[in-house]
C-alpha cells in the first residue's frame, strides 16, 4: 500500500540519526514521504504537522497521524518532552520565528532534527558577489518576489544561534550539490562554503563535543 | 440477554436475533431501508441520567448498513446531529428523502457498506423510536412531555453503548459524526476509549459557546411561546405547536449556512415577482427558502425533543468533567483521532477543532486534523465535498489497515 520512490538523501541522513521505534513529529511534514521512511526504516510512532491542507490530505490518505497547522502557531501547545525526536525538514527558513521554532522543539523533543540550506554555499554568494542577483539553487527555487523563505542562514549563523539556545549539536553534516554528505573533517567555514544544506542533531544542554 | 426485540411502528421486517452470526441485516445502503429497527431494554435496565433521572423502559430506534464480518470488528457507529435520526443512508421513511449521510455512506463510499457494517440510533430524547418526551411514561400512561429528564450528550451515549452490548459488539472500528454527533463521539472516545478504535469528530466541539447556547435558547423561547405548546402537553390536547418550532428551525438553519452560501443562492432576489409588496410577505427568496424549511421540519419533528436535544448540546462541555482540562478526558487514549472542520462553518469554527486538536496532542494521542475549504457552512459535513469525502476515505482505509480489517469484498 506503501509505494516510496527515490528516497532523498536528506530523508536518508535523518533516517540515520532516529533510534528505533522513537516517537517523532516532523513539523512542516509535506507530502509525509519522510514519516513514511522513519515507519518503515525505523518503526518510529510518527505524527506530522503541515501547512497546506494537500499536504496534509495526502498524509491523511496514506494512514499518518498528520495535523494542519504551522511550525510559528502551534508548536506551543505541545507539551514538554512528547517525543524523542522534533524533526524540522527544509522548513526552517520559511519559519517566522526560527529562533522561537527551534526552542519549542528542543523543549518538546529530547532530541531536535534540523535540516535547511545553507546561504553561505559557494554558488549563492557567487550569484550575488558577481550577478548581482539574489540566488536562486536546486534548493533555493524561488525568485526573490515569490519566495515563502523569510529567513535564510547560512550553517556558522545556524551554528550560533543553537550555541545562543544552549543547545548541543551532537551531530552535524554539510551535504554538497549532489545531496551526498560531505566527508571531509574540516573546520564550519569549508563546510560553511561548501555545503549546499546543512543537518544537524541537537540535543537540549551543553555541546557534548 | 434478555431484551425483547420489537418492530417499531412501519414494521415490515423482525431483524436477526442479536446473538446471531449476522449481528443484524445484511443489507446494502443502496437499497431503500424505511423499515425501523428498534430495541426496548426491560426495566431492569433503565438508563440513569446525568441529572438523576431514569428511564426505564428504555427504546432505542435504530438502522444498520451492510454486514457484521465473522470476528465483529468491522462495525462503525454513525452519530447523527441536532434533528437528524437513524436514517444515515437510504430512504427516509416519513420524508422520502435520502438519509443524512447519503454523501458518505452506500457501497463504494467513504463508510463503505459492502465493507463496514454501520449502526445508526435515534438519541436518546428524539423522536423517531427511540424514548423522548413524546413517548408514553409509564408512571402515568401518557406522554412525558417535560417530564421527561433532561439528557445529557453522555446520556445519549451511554444509551448508544447499550444498543452496542445489545448487538454484540466489543470494539466499534470508528465512531464517527458531524455536530451534535461529533459532540457524541467525543464523549465515546472519552468514556469508553478501550471501545473506540478510530474516532471522526467533524464540524463540531468540546463545548458549547455562550453563543451556541443563546442560539438555541432562541429556538426554546418560540417553542414555547407558541400558544399550541401548551406547557409541553401539546400532544394529549391534539395540537402541535408547529409556528413555534418552524421559527426555531428557521433561525437555527441560518446558522447552519454561510453568508457566501447565502449570497450564491439567494442573494436579494425576490420570489415570484419583479417588484418588493411593500408587505411582509415573503418577497424575498431567502425568506420563501426558510418558510419552507421550517415547515418541512414541523412534519417529522417533536417540538419538546427540540428542546431536550438542544438543551443536551447546550450542557455539553466535556473538560469540565475531567477537572476543566480537555487533554485529561483524552489521556493515554489509544483510539486513532481525524478532526475535520470547514472553514465557513462559524456555528463550530475551526478554532473548536483545534482546542480539540490541541488537547490530543497534549494527551499524546495519534490524531490528524484537516480544515477543509469550504463556503458552505457549517452543513458542508453533509455535503457533497470532494476533499471532505477523500479525507474520510484516506483515514478509514488506514485505520482499516492498522486494524487488519481486509479490503473491499
Amino acid at each position: 500500500m506503501i509505494r516510496i520512490g527515490q528516497p532523498r538523501q536528506d530523508h536518508l541522513l535523518i533516517v540515520d540519526m532516529v533510534e528505533q521505534g522513537a516517537r517523532v513529529l516532523d513539523v512542516g511534514c509535506g507530502d509525509g514521504a519522510l514519516l513514511q521512511l522513519l515507519a518503515q526504516r525505523k518503526n518510529v510512532d510518527g505524527r506530522g504537522v503541515e501547512l497546506s491542507q494537500r499536504g496534509v490530505n495526502e498524509c491523511v490518505a496514506k494512514g499518518l497521524s498528520v495535523i494542519q497547522g504551522d511550525a510559528d502557531a502551534d508548536l506551543a501547545d505541545y507539551p514538554d518532552d512528547g517525543f524523542d525526536y522534533v524533526i524540522l525538514s527544509q522548513t526552517l527558513q520559511a519559519t517566522r520565528r526560527p529562533r522561537e521554532a527551534l526552542s519549542n522543539m528542543l523543549r518538546i523533543g529530547r532530541r531536535a532534527i534540523v535540516s535547511f540550506p545553507n546561504f553561505g554555499y559557494w554558488r549563492v554568494r557567487a550569484q550575488l558577489a558577481f550577478r548581482g542577483r539574489m540566488p536562486v539553487t536546486g534548493n533555493l527555487s524561488y525568485s526573490w518576489h515569490d519566495t515563502p523563505n523569510i529567513h535564510l542562514c547560512t550553517i556558522r549563523d545556524f551554528v550560533e544561534l543553537i550555541d545562543e539556545l544552549g543547545a548541543g549539536i551532537e551531530r552535524g553534516v554539510a551535504l554538497d550539490h549532489a545531496g551526498v554528505p560531505i566527508r571531509v573533517h574540516a573546520p564550519w567555514w569549508v563546510w560553511n562554503l561548501l555545503g549546499e544544506q546543512g543537518v544537524f542533531l541537537l540535543a537540549r544542554g551543553a555541546p557534548p563535543q | 440477554m434478555t431484551e425483547s426485540e420489537q418492530a417499531q411502528q412501519q414494521s415490515a421486517e423482525p431483524q436477526a436475533a442479536p446473538g446471531g452470526d449476522n449481528g443484524g441485516d445484511l443489507v446494502g445502503a443502496a437499497a431503500a431501508r424505511t423499515n425501523g429497527k428498534s430495541v426496548v431494554f426491560p426495566v431492569e435496565q433503565a438508563l440513569v441520567t446525568d441529572g438523576g433521572g431514569c428511564i426505564a423502559p428504555l427504546a432505542i430506534g435504530y438502522e444498520t448498513y451492510g454486514a457484521l464480518n465473522a470476528d465483529r470488528s468491522n462495525a462503525i457507529l454513525l452519530c447523527h446531529a441536532l434533528t437528524g435520526d437513524q436514517y444515515a443512508a437510504g430512504v427516509h421513511p416519513v420524508t422520502g428523502k435520502p438519509g443524512w449521510w447519503e454523501a458518505m455512506v452506500g457501497p463504494g463510499k467513504p463508510f463503505d457498506t459492502e465493507r463496514y457494517f454501520l449502526i445508526c440510533s435515534n438519541v436518546v430524547g428524539g423522536c423517531m423510536g427511540t424514548t423522548g418526551p413524546s413517548s408514553v411514561n409509564p408512571a402515568t400512561g401518557r406522554p412525558y412531555g417535560l417530564d421527561f429528564p433532561v439528557v445529557t450528550i453522555r446520556d445519549m451515549v451511554r444509551a448508544q453503548a447499550m444498543l452496542i452490548d445489545h448487538l454484540g459488539i466489543e470494539t466499534l472500528f470508528c465512531v464517527a459524526g458531524g455536530s451534535m454527533g461529533g459532540m457524541q463521539v467525543l464523549q465515546w472516545a472519552a468514556s469508553y476509549p478501550e471501545r473506540v478504535f478510530a474516532a471522526m469528530p467533524i464540524a463540531t466541539a468540546a463545548k458549547h459557546t455562550a453563543q451556541n447556547i443563546g442560539f438555541n435558547e432562541v429556538g426554546r423561547q418560540a417553542v414555547m411561546a407558541d400558544p399550541d405548546w401548551r406547557g409541553g402537553r401539546y400532544l394529549e390536547q391534539g395540537v402541535r405547536p408547529e409556528k413555534g418550532l418552524a421559527v426555531a428551525r428557521m433561525s437555527a438553519h441560518i446558522t447552519y449556512l454561510s453568508e457566501a452560501a447565502l449570497q450564491r443562492k439567494f442573494g436579494r432576489k425576490l420570489q415570484d415577482r419583479s417588484a418588493p409588496t411593500f408587505s411582509f410577505d415573503a418577497d424575498f427568496q431567502v425568506e420563501n427558502y426558510l418558510r419552507y424549511q421550517g415547515l418541512a421540519f414541523v412534519e417529522r419533528f417533536d417540538a419538546n425533543s427540540y428542546l431536550f436535544v438542544t438543551r443536551a448540546c447546550d450542557y455539553f462541555d466535556l473538560a469540565a468533567d475531567y477537572g476543566g482540562s480537555l487533554a485529561q478526558a483524552f489521556k493515554d487514549t489509544k483510539t486513532r483521532f481525524c478532526v475535520v472542520a470547514f472553514t465557513s462553518d462559524w456555528l463550530y469554527p475551526t478554532s473548536d477543532s483545534r482546542a480539540i486538536v490541541h488537547a490530543l496532542n497534549a494527551g499524546g494521542a495519534s490524531v490528524s486534523f484537516v480544515e477543509i475549504e469550504s463556503d458552505k457552512g457549517h452543513d458542508a459535513f453533509l455535503l457533497h465535498e470532494p476533499v471532505f469525502i477523500a479525507t474520510t476515505r484516506g483515514f478509514l482505509e488506514a485505520a482499516a489497515a492498522a486494524r487488519g480489517l481486509k479490503g473491499r469484498a
